[in-house]
């Protein structure tokens, strides 16, 4: 039974394991300053703590707008993200990849919050159709407004990012009940262009294309069209390639053989799964992870924070963190299926997707499972703006809960 | 869906955590411990009464760990000031740790204690150096044992790739020359290592307890059977201005008592690295301090030979011992076209074997030689191990060398280039033979006992006690009592060569010699035994531009004062007549 006085909560226990997670997320970060070196990043946990509690009260606010009022900002959110976007293109800058906008000692990645705005607009888009949308030529809406930002965050270059993109159009046509064979028609050709540059790879894929095109016989135009845009798209990679200074080349390179930059990327996974094996079934313990202190594991505070807790606390830490994850995950799910608003419904069902993309790419590529990319964790990776876009879907998943 | 990745992610953590457990903390480990060599202590080497001549103190070296090109640099100039780099010094160590970018590099190891300090007192900035105390070397004993000792310095880019240096780390002190490079390998010891904690920029975190320290294993001490006494005696003796070396042992058993070459130098010096400027002097001495003449050098034997010619022609039965030649000494013998001469211009008159050995007489052996012949007398003294080492142990030893037969002058002059008369000079030493003081004496040491002579060695061993030359002296009793007779009058019979300058109160023999020499004055040898009743020394001596004149012999009254001594130290019971001694070394030699 439900209290009454923590409805207006939505779902508690959600909004409770979120704020469990971002304190657990604080104490890592304290963890990851705690080194035999000096270094910047010892004190940094006292900002997290601070937009932590600034997270709090962006979710309070959040949880105070109607539904209907958040569908009818979303193209505004959309629009503003889709500005940052290119803003950071011709600005940014970043370790490695120009992906940041900086002021002052505030900074922000665009494509967190286009994310945002991209699944509110794919939520608002594809709500309120009498019925689920089977025709490819109906969806070249949600596709736009899913391409542009897809494409920005390409040319950054953030293909983790880019990915996440793919997989909010897919959670959100899921959602919408979408076919899921017009959802691969639909996104096929972006995955063509990501495999464009390996002739090898994109054959493969293209006779799977073919294959199922020829299975499934959808309408003949339209099967002509996607075989044709899968067809353009492999043929269009190789140019655009050439097209990227050699350093983007070699993140894109990277991304898929981290043995290509042994120092680098590749230095970067030796080192996490040397932190993590040692961290055995109970780990070396909180604080004391050697791998951390001597400064052995990179990005021990960002991307790499979940090493810390398989370096600290070992397989049992490990196995609390992902249980609470799955717990929360699961609670998403349950909030989006129990809403009877769809645009509801959508966002939190991409909300769910965004995270769970996240948790998949980032905690695999700390045991090796992923290739090695920049995409942080929610609730434990350090970073304001990324924790306050995060908090911004709690907020929405608790009022959606709310707003039944 | 959710379920399934999970379950993959938590399979993925189980089989690193805990299945791949211990090799990830290995791993670790290893990524964090950096392995730091303990030097061994060498072991000490005493003479044959317990005297030190090689002895450890405590000192003192500064390292640099591995770490990026930049930061050692950086690291290596602030430590400039503290320890005395100069910039060129700091090139050719970061140009040494570029081409070994795993090992430490070795900036000093003879840190004087204040630098300790100094160094200690900065740790903060210096997270990357390391002080060890490790044993450094000393020689008390100084420059009377320069040569015989050698020195310890780290091992050298060659010295790495021989295969008796297999296993040996860069950075490793090494004997150079000498015993400590002869027995490097029993008295070397073996390092042993010492664990830290670094962190990924290779900065000391943490210097006890990461893992236990391997210890490292002392060297095994060394027994010489050296008479220090002896050494030093003959560094005060030896004619300060002229260079040469003297060098005795145990005909009995091959003990060596005393290397000695001169000029020498401080043996300390080296250790810890020499500065350049002390190794430029060395180096660029006209004198060659470094040359060790006592086992490295080789000097036409002049008349030490003729006892070579004279045991060939007696065991040929061409003479004996009272054997006269034709032509009687006039002060020089025609053969040819050329007239060779003898030392003594008036001539020696008519003289048997024993007069020409105690005299010296060149136009008796001119005639001998003749008399045995250029094959015999070559393919005699082959047989005889003029050609070979003795087998001493040191690694400066050469071999003596003497054309072994006829063709050799063909090979070297033509078939025309050369006449019979080469016989004549070989017969008085000259020539082509030239020997080692170690080869001369390991002669002399088969007249003093018959048979096959001892092979000459520093350590003191049962082994080597009992080890023979390869080669005997074939002679019969009767010959070779003979020839020791006509040597001892060489040394005691007024007229002998060497009889100004007979020990006082112990009888031995010997045979001077005078050395031709084409830059100088003549060069004076004397090799020698005594006492000739119960032979317990040999003693080969070489002053080079000893021989100024025929009165003055250098040599001699250095070689006969050094077995004096000697054999006074052994509580050997003169049965001599006592000499009252004027001045042992002819004062004022000039160049």
């Amino acid at each position: 039974m439900r209290s009454r006085r923590w409805l207006w909560l939505g779902d508690p226990a959600l909004v409770g394991v979120a704020f469990l997670l971002s304190l657990i997320g604080v104490a890592m970060i304290w963890s990851a300053g705690q080194l035999d070196v000096p270094s910047v990043v010892t004190g940094i946990w006292k900002r997290q703590a601070l937009w932590l509690a600034i997270a709090a009260v962006v979710f309070l606010l959040v949880t105070r707008v109607p539904l209907r009022w958040i569908e009818g900002g979303s193209s505004v959110v959309y629009a503003v993200s889709i500005g940052l976007l290119i803003l950071v293109l011709v600005v940014g800058s970043g370790p490695g990849t120009n992906s940041w906008l900086r002021y002052g000692s505030f900074s922000l990645q665009p494509a967190e919050v286009a994310k945002l705005g991209t699944l509110l607009m794919l939520a608002r888009v594809l709500s309120g159709r009498p019925e689920p949308e089977t025709l490819l030529s109906r969806l070249w809406r949600p596709l736009l407004l899913t391409v542009v930002p897809f494409g920005l965050v390409l040319l950054q270059p953030d293909l983790g990012s880019a990915i996440t993109f793919g997989v909010i159009l897919v959670a959100a046509l899921f959602w919408a009940r979408v076919p899921l064979f017009t959802v691969f028609m639909l996104v096929s050709p972006g995955v063509s262009l990501l495999l464009g540059f390996s002739p090898t790879v994109w054959g493969v894929w293209f006779v799977l294309v073919v294959v199922l095109m020829y299975i499934r016989r959808p309408y003949l135009l339209e099967g002509i069209a996607v075989t044709f845009a899968n067809l353009a798209a492999g043929a269009l990679a190789t140019p655009l390639w050439g097209q990227l200074a050699p350093y983007q080349q070699n993140r894109l390179l990277v991304f898929l053989d981290p043995g290509r930059d042994p120092r680098g990327a590749g230095w970067h996974l030796i080192q996490s799964q040397v932190a993590i094996g040692s961290g055995g079934l109970f780990g070396q313990g909180f604080g004391e992870g050697p791998q951390k202190r001597l400064s052995f594991l990179p990005e021990q505070h960002t991307d790499f924070i979940f090493s810390v807790v398989g370096e600290e606390l070992g397989f049992l830490g490990v196995f609390v963190m992902l249980a609470l994850y799955a717990w929360l995950l699961r609670r998403l799910i349950e909030a989006a299926s129990a809403s009877s608003n769809e645009f509801g419904g959508i966002a939190v069902f991409c909300v769910f997707a965004v995270w769970f993309a996240h948790l998949l790419i980032n905690v695999g590529m700390t045991v090796g499972l992923m290739p090695v990319t920049g995409l942080p964790l929610p609730f434990l990776s350090y970073g304001g703006s990324f924790l306050l876009m995060t908090f911004v879907g709690v907020g929405l998943a608790a009022r959606v809960a709310a707003e039944p | 869906m959710l379920w399934l990745a999970l379950g993959i992610l938590l399979i993925s953590f189980f089989r690193l955590q805990v299945i791949g457990r211990t090799e990830y903390r290995l791993r670790s480990e290893e990524n964090r411990l950096r392995a730091l060599t303990i030097p061994p202590a060498r072991g000490s080497i005493v003479d044959r009464r317990g005297r030190l001549v090689a002895e450890n103190v405590p000192g003192f070296s500064l390292s640099v760990l591995p770490g990026p090109v930049d930061t050692v640099r950086a690291t290596l100039e602030r430590l400039a000031p503290h320890v005395g780099l100069t910039s060129k010094q700091i090139d050719e160590l970061v140009e040494q740790f570029r081409q070994r970018p795993t090992s430490s590099v070795i900036v000093r190891d003879d840190l004087k204690p204040e630098q300790v300090a100094a160094i200690e007192q900065r740790r903060p900035e210096f997270r990357t150096a390391v002080i060890e105390m490790h044993p450094r070397r000393r020689y008390p004993p100084g420059r009377s044992v320069a040569h015989v000792i050698g020195y310890v310095g780290e091992i050298s880019e060659a010295e790495l790739t021989l295969p008796e240096y297999e296993g040996y780390e860069p950075g490793r002190s090494v004997g150079k020359g000498g015993l400590e490079r002869q027995y490097e390998a029993d008295v070397g010891g073996t390092p042993g290592v010492h664990f830290v904690e670094v962190n990924a920029r290779g900065s000391i975190v943490s210097e006890f307890g990461p893992r236990p320290s391997i210890p490292s294993v002392p060297g095994e001490d060394l027994e010489l059977s050296l008479d220090l006494d002896l050494q030093t005696l003959a560094d005060s003796l030896f004619p300060d201005t002229l260079k040469g070396a003297v060098v005795a042992f145990d005909p009995r058993n091959g003990e060596v008592l005393l290397v000695y070459s001169h000029p020498t130098y401080d043996p300390n010096k080296f250790i810890g690295g020499i500065s350049t400027e002390d190794w430029a002097l060395l180096r660029d001495d006209p004198n060659q301090p470094l040359l060790n003449r006592a086992t490295g050098a080789l000097y036409p034997p002049g008349s030490t030979w003729k006892l070579v010619v004279a045991a060939l022609a007696m065991r040929q039965g061409l003479v004996t011992i009272d054997t006269h030649m034709p032509s009687s000494c006039g002060g020089s013998f025609q053969y040819g076209t050329r007239a060779f001469r003898c030392w003594k211009h008036v001539g020696h008159g008519n003289l048997d074997l024993a007069e020409a050995i105690k005299e010296s007489c060149n136009v008796f052996f001119y005639q001998l030689g003749l008399r045995l012949g250029l094959d015999r007398l070559l393919a005699g003294a082959d047989a005889l191990g003029f050609n070979t080492r003795t087998g001493l142990d040191l690694p400066s030893e050469v071999r003596g060398q003497v054309p072994p037969r006829r063709e050799w002058y063909d090979d070297r002059f033509g078939p025309r280039g050369w006449t019979e008369s080469v016989t004549l000079n070989l017969a008085i030493g000259q020539g082509e033979t030239t020997q080692s003081l170690f080869g001369m004496a390991q002669f002399y040491a088969a007249l003093a006992l018959g048979g096959a002579p001892a092979v000459p060695h520093l350590r003191r061993s049962e082994v080597l006690d009992a080890r023979r030359a390869t080669w005997s002296l074939d002679l019969s009793e009767t010959h070779r009592g003979q020839l020791i007779e006509a040597m001892t009058r060489v040394v005691n019979e007024p007229g002998g060569t060497a009889f100004p300058y007979r020990p006082d109160g112990y009888v031995i023999a010997g045979k001077t010699g005078t050395a031709q020499n084409p830059h100088g004055e003549p060069h004076s040898l004397f090799v020698g035994f005594g006492p000739v009743d119960d032979p317990r020394i040999v003693i080969a001596a070489i002053v080079e531009n000893g021989h100024p004149d025929n009165t003055t012999s250098l040599a001699v009254p250095l070689a006969t004062r050094l077995v004096e001594e000697y054999l006074r130290a052994e509580g050997v019971v003169p049965t001599g007549i006592p000499v009252p001694r004027q001045s042992i070394l002819v004062p004022g030699v000039a160049e």
